[in-house]
């Protein structure tokens, strides 16, 4: 299994697969299902300061070949989190990453330095999420804002920072230069694309708030163009997520730049998604007689 | 992977299917079925358990209940589950009164034939509702008491809740509802099993939650069955 071994940040992952923020819980959900420790790492549930309700209304609605969402972060607070669930995670035999957002810098920095006293692995900073201003979009969206919340988020956290970037954003590829230049240690992209959907019967939006975010195979190409686009200019590293749902979509994240892949919507459909696409992954590389999955990185 | 044994219309857009194999659950649990044709899973509610497999009652309404429809004898269909709470029958002390509407009798089904067995001298009384036509009434004629079918009206408005039933409902919100508050006056409360759209089933994507007098709960996981004290 070595060949799946990857180095990020300076920690090895035993293989490049996450799961992404949201799709997995606390990874409690799933242990049911398979051996969590099988999989590169865990991206927690994103975590605000204070507890979230979540949104109100439908929060699913299914779209061709993907999802939309609008569960609006709810959550239980990351006070709640260090208390009942980052001991769990961290006994799970993986990498550890804590999704954290806020639609303040206040609230950045108060949930930071609660972090900075606990034991994980990498804190995805989410600057992206659409469905609650709580999400902290609009720190994504222009370069100047992007930059300012991760030189005052790095210059805080003991931990390394992932940005998590929203494809919503003008230019994805300028956020993506302007954390980097603030210091951050690494990019996720990307978080949901803006979407819609609407009742014909009801005559109304499906969604109370209008807009939701779409994932699943359907953004695949698209983030995977912005994903190749950002590690053409960048130097950190990225984790890449866009409806990852088998092992040949992973290897092309892979060759346009990423160093992890995330897993997401896929794994509602087939709980055990991430093993097969590992074992994929490790075939692929025998049958190609390549040693490290490493190589691939970047390579188109 | 489950083996199709059978799926016939029952009627208009009903159907029922029947996979081989042996399959665990309890009354009021669901399995996530996974049509061809679409991203997500669907939740289906057991109708029946027995020695050669399980059965789904369904309506087609969307794609991926489009694409059940289709399916025949032989044909595979990729599922998992049991999933969330079911029905807790333990500890019945009283008669019972069963409430169902349209769809929402498919649960209803295997509910009464486990109370049925575990109860064998406790009065089961059944009221169905339908919009146009009745279906499978007959199938629950063998394994209730009585039942009492309406169609075209409102069914809540057949029940009678003064006596000291133990009463469950499966059906539209608004029947749920209805059922709860006519209890309710009367002192009872109502077992309900609610319907959502879901994504995971398992609990970690939060997409089904509804709001409790306790809070957010999940619908795939703490559900689908609630007390309607807690959810109406």
């Amino acid at each position: 299994m070595d060949r799946l071994k990857v180095d990020f940040l300076g920690k090895e992952f035993s293989n490049p697969l996450v799961a992404a923020s949201g799709t997995f819980g606390f990874g409690r959900e799933y242990s049911e299902f398979f051996d969590v420790s099988e999989i590169g790492g865990v991206c927690s549930k994103g975590l605000t300061l204070k507890p979230q309700p979540g949104n109100s209304g439908n929060r699913l609605w299914e779209a061709p070949s993907g999802v939309i969402n609008s569960i609006g972060l709810e959550n239980p607070g990351v006070r709640s989190f260090l208390i009942k669930d980052l001991p769990y995670m961290n006994k799970l035999g993986t990498r550890v990453i804590v999704n954290f957002g806020a639609h303040s810098t206040e609230d950045f920095l108060e949930g930071i330095e609660l972090l900075n006293k606990e034991e994980l692995d990498f804190i995805e900073l989410n600057i992206s999420c659409p469905n609650v201003k709580e999400g902290g979009m609009a720190f994504c969206m222009d370069n100047k804002s992007a930059y300012d919340i991760t030189k005052a988020v790095k210059e805080k956290s003991v931990h390394p920072i992932i940005v998590k970037l929203s494809p919503n954003a003008p230019s994805i590829v300028d956020v993506a230069i302007a954390v980097q230049d603030a210091g951050a240690d690494a990019v996720s992209l990307t978080n949901t694309f803006l979407a819609m959907a609407i009742d014909i019967n009801k005559k109304k939006p499906v969604f109370d708030n209008v807009y939701a975010g779409l994932s699943g195979s359907a953004i695949k190409p698209i983030a995977l163009r912005m994903v190749h686009q950002v590690a053409k200019e960048i130097e950190i590293p990225i984790l890449s997520y866009g409806g990852v749902s088998n092992y040949m979509d992973a290897l092309e994240f892979i060759m346009a730049g990423a160093t992890l892949v995330g897993v997401g919507s896929a794994i509602f459909a087939d709980p055990t998604v991430m093993i097969d696409i590992k074992k994929d992954l490790e075939e692929y590389l025998i049958r190609n007689n390549i040693e490290s999955i490493s190589e691939l990185i970047g390579i188109v | 992977m489950a083996i199709v044994l059978f799926n016939k219309k029952i009627k208009d857009d009903i159907y029922m299917l029947k996979l081989k194999g042996k399959f665990e659950g309890k009354e009021g649990q669901f399995y996530m079925l996974k049509p061809k044709n679409t991203f997500l899973s669907k939740p289906i509610s057991i109708h029946d358990i027995d020695k050669e497999g399980i059965t789904f009652l369904y309506q087609v309404k969307g794609e991926g209940t489009k694409y059940f429809s289709t399916l025949k004898e032989g044909m595979e269909v990729d599922l998992f589950g049991p999933r969330g709470n079911g029905f807790d029958i333990e500890n019945i002390d009283k008669d019972v009164t069963v409430i169902g509407g349209g769809i929402g009798t498919a649960p209803l089904y295997y509910l009464i034939k486990q109370i049925k067995n575990k109860y064998p001298s406790k009065y089961i009384r059944v009221y169905l509702g339908f919009t146009k036509e009745d279906y499978l009434v007959d199938e629950f004629k063998k394994i209730a008491d009585e039942v009492i079918v309406d169609v075209g009206g409102i069914i809540t408005h057949q029940v009678d809740f003064t006596k000291d039933d133990k009463y469950f409902a499966c059906g539209p919100d608004i029947m749920m509802k209805s059922a709860y508050d006519l209890a309710s006056k009367e002192g009872h409360d109502v077992i309900v099993s609610l319907e959502n759209r879901m994504a995971c089933a398992v609990g970690a994507c939060l997409g089904c939650n509804v709001r409790t007098s306790g809070g957010n709960r999940k619908v795939c996981k703490d559900g689908p069955v609630f007390k309607g004290s807690e959810v109406y």
